[in-house]
């Protein structure tokens, strides 16, 4: 493929909180799910989703860009957990 | 006591604390903007005021945390220099990593704006010098996200080297949940780092010092301060 000024790539960041942290707001929506009759619902957690353009096309290098990214401001790594995802 | 409050888009308590201070130290705090690179020189006692800087978005205080002038206020904790954050302030330092730990959403998730009271943990810090150990102080709460919590070996460090300053307490200062406002972990409101020449504080000392509003219970935190710079000149 040629070298392209505007090549891009689709990347997905997701920050989930770290098992045992207490979730009052997933506890809230699994709450209210169950007061809808929702079945079979066991437990809710509550996460985010960044969905992120990348410059270039460089996986390597989008993925050490988005990590940059998630461990200085996207997950607060005290309490979460983050997963990257580079979808090209 | 030279005193500098920052200013993030979004905080709205930064007025009350500048008032308090002017108030309390007979000194006009400087009121410097967060995209600011350095303190005004001779700064003795950062101030981060509460509010809802960035609206709070991503998490409370994460971005502020990450504003310019943050560097310059860890460069003048680390020269030693005092630093008080109050309520957004509390959250800013947490996400800055100068206090450990972190501010969750309230256990019964909701907004809280009231009164508690506290109990003063030890009386040997300049955040504490101007109550005694063990006094009961009522100031007011308000917060959605104030329920502290930390991995139980940050708690244990905190307790075991006497760094949880303030807690929220019964009138009578016994510890009890029904009184432990938002559900932090050891009833914590406020908390010092290692070295001690920081604190992070939920609930808003500034908003009691003047009685024709009220209680004035929050004078002692400012008076101690002001008491512990008089001491060393």
């Amino acid at each position: 493929m040629p070298e392209s000024g505007l090549a891009s790539m689709k990347a997905r960041v997701t920050v989930t909180l770290k098992s045992g942290v207490l979730d009052p707001q997933g506890k809230a929506i699994e709450g209210a799910l169950k007061s809808l009759g929702v079945s079979g619902v066991a437990s809710v957690r509550q996460g985010k989703v960044f969905d992120i353009e990348v410059e270039g096309a460089d996986r390597a290098r989008a993925e050490a860009a988005l990590k940059d990214a998630a461990e200085k401001l996207l997950a607060n790594t005290v309490i979460e957990n983050y997963r990257i995802e580079v979808v090209g | 006591m030279k005193s500098a409050v920052l200013v993030f888009p979004g905080i709205n308590r930064e007025r009350d604390m500048a008032r308090t201070l002017r108030l309390i130290s007979g000194q006009e705090p400087a009121m410097v903007w967060h995209a600011d690179t350095a303190l005004p020189a001779g700064t003795d006692l950062v101030v981060i005021p509460g509010g809802f800087s960035y609206g709070d978005y991503l998490r409370c205080g994460a971005i502020a945390a990450r504003a310019p002038i943050m560097n310059a206020v860890r460069e003048h904790a680390a020269r030693g220099g005092l630093v008080l954050g109050v309520c957004n302030g509390f959250q800013i330092l947490c996400e800055t990593g100068l206090l450990p730990g972190v501010l969750m959403r309230n256990a019964a998730l909701k907004f809280i704006c009231k009164d508690v009271y506290l109990r003063v943990e030890r009386s040997d810090t300049p955040f504490t010098c101007g109550y005694n150990a063990g006094q009961v102080i009522r100031v007011p709460v308000a917060h959605g996200e104030g329920n502290y919590v930390a991995d139980a070996a940050t708690v244990a460090a905190l307790e075991a080297g006497g760094r949880v300053a303030y807690r929220y307490c019964a009138p009578d200062g016994a510890l009890d949940p029904a009184w432990n406002v938002n559900g932090a972990i050891n009833s914590i409101a406020g908390i010092l780092n290692e070295r001690g020449n920081v604190l992070g504080l939920m609930p808003h000392p500034e908003n009691h010092v003047e009685s024709s509003i009220g209680p004035t219970d929050g004078r002692g935190l400012f008076a101690g301060l002001v008491q512990h710079f008089a001491k060393a000149a």
